[in-house]
């Protein structure tokens, strides 16, 4: 029985192939490989998680098996390895693909209201509460 | 008036529900533009993606005479669409300098005989790393860069008939300029 599951899975991988065209070549050296340095492991999975795949915009390249998320993994874990600072390559990617690129929220000229707007409120909250308290006492 | 500041909330809510109604409706936007439009290509240099052709480095797009830089790949389909349109700039003169992503030589030279070569050098870059750095986010994609190694234009997705007068336009801009 399992030897026939196995043969029907051997003929299926042949149609298999073709999908893989994308991949014609073997897949980064470090987008699949963890680096030795534990720490640096750490600091690498965590960037890979806050950027955007290019390719398949809904996931980070942590999350995709793109290629070009492969690549980007690559680029990642080879520059912390190089003793390259996260935020610096963050930086660097973001200078390319524009804020787009990555997940980690910024204040900047079009994301102030975001941060403004909730302080604002609870603000206003505040001051209707504390005039209805008084207003009670 | 009271009974008007009673429907101020709905209203907001009605205003919240037809923008997202609006913004359902809308066309998604899947490419992400570089912004390094305007920079300069920073520097690399590609080994010949197969026997036949040189292949690229920074010199080459810093020799004085702007050029296209496509990024494709012999995996890619819409860059067989895109052929056709390349090989009517490069009878026009332009001169189309090629950038094979994740691309094995024999399949490169099999896509080139299959469907035209108008490229006169060909780099190959296996981990995408010129792409990467001037912000390509996928194949195929065009860049105008100047006589200066600046990059002055950037088209995404394949070249149609239609963005071909579009292509000679910023190339001599970018003539113009440098």
């Amino acid at each position: 029985m399992n030897r026939a599951i196995a043969s029907i899975l051997a003929v299926l991988s042949l149609f298999a192939l073709p999908l893989a065209a994308q991949q014609s070549l073997p897949p980064a050296p470090l987008a699949y490989e963890q680096l030795e340095d534990p720490a640096q492991e750490e600091a690498a999975q965590a960037l890979m998680e806050t950027l955007r795949c290019l390719k398949c915009q809904s996931q980070s390249i942590a999350d995709s098996d793109a290629p070009m998320a492969g690549d980007m993994r690559h680029q990642v874990r080879s520059r912390i390895q190089a003793g390259e600072e996260p935020e610096a390559i963050r930086a660097w990617l973001v200078e390319r693909y524009g804020d787009y690129v990555s997940y980690a929220p910024t204040v900047s000229e079009t994301t102030w209201p975001l941060f403004a707007v909730p302080v604002l409120l609870l603000l206003v909250a505040g001051l209707i509460l504390w005039r209805r308290l008084r207003k009670a006492s | 008036m009271t009974s008007l500041k009673v429907w101020i909330p709905l209203a907001i809510f009605l205003l919240f529900c037809g923008v997202a109604a609006y913004q359902l409706t809308q066309p998604k936007d899947e490419f992400v533009e570089s912004t390094m439009v305007g920079k300069p290509v920073p520097d690399f240099e590609l080994r010949p993606a197969l026997a036949e052709l040189p292949g690229v480095s920074i010199a080459d797009l810093k020799d004085g005479k702007p050029k296209l830089l496509n990024i494709w790949a012999s995996w890619c389909v819409p860059c067989i669409a895109e052929a056709p349109h390349l090989d009517v700039l490069k009878r026009q003169g332009v001169e189309i300098v090629g950038v094979a992503i994740r691309d094995r030589p024999e399949d490169v030279a099999r896509f080139l005989n299959q469907y035209g070569n108008p490229y006169t050098k060909i780099g190959a870059d296996d981990l995408s790393e010129i792409q990467l750095s001037i912000g390509s986010s996928g194949v195929p994609e065009t860049f105008v860069v100047d006589g200066n190694g600046i990059i002055r234009h950037q088209h995404l997705g394949d070249v149609r008939a239609e963005h071909v007068p579009v292509l000679l336009q910023k190339l001599a801009e970018a003539g113009a300029g440098a």
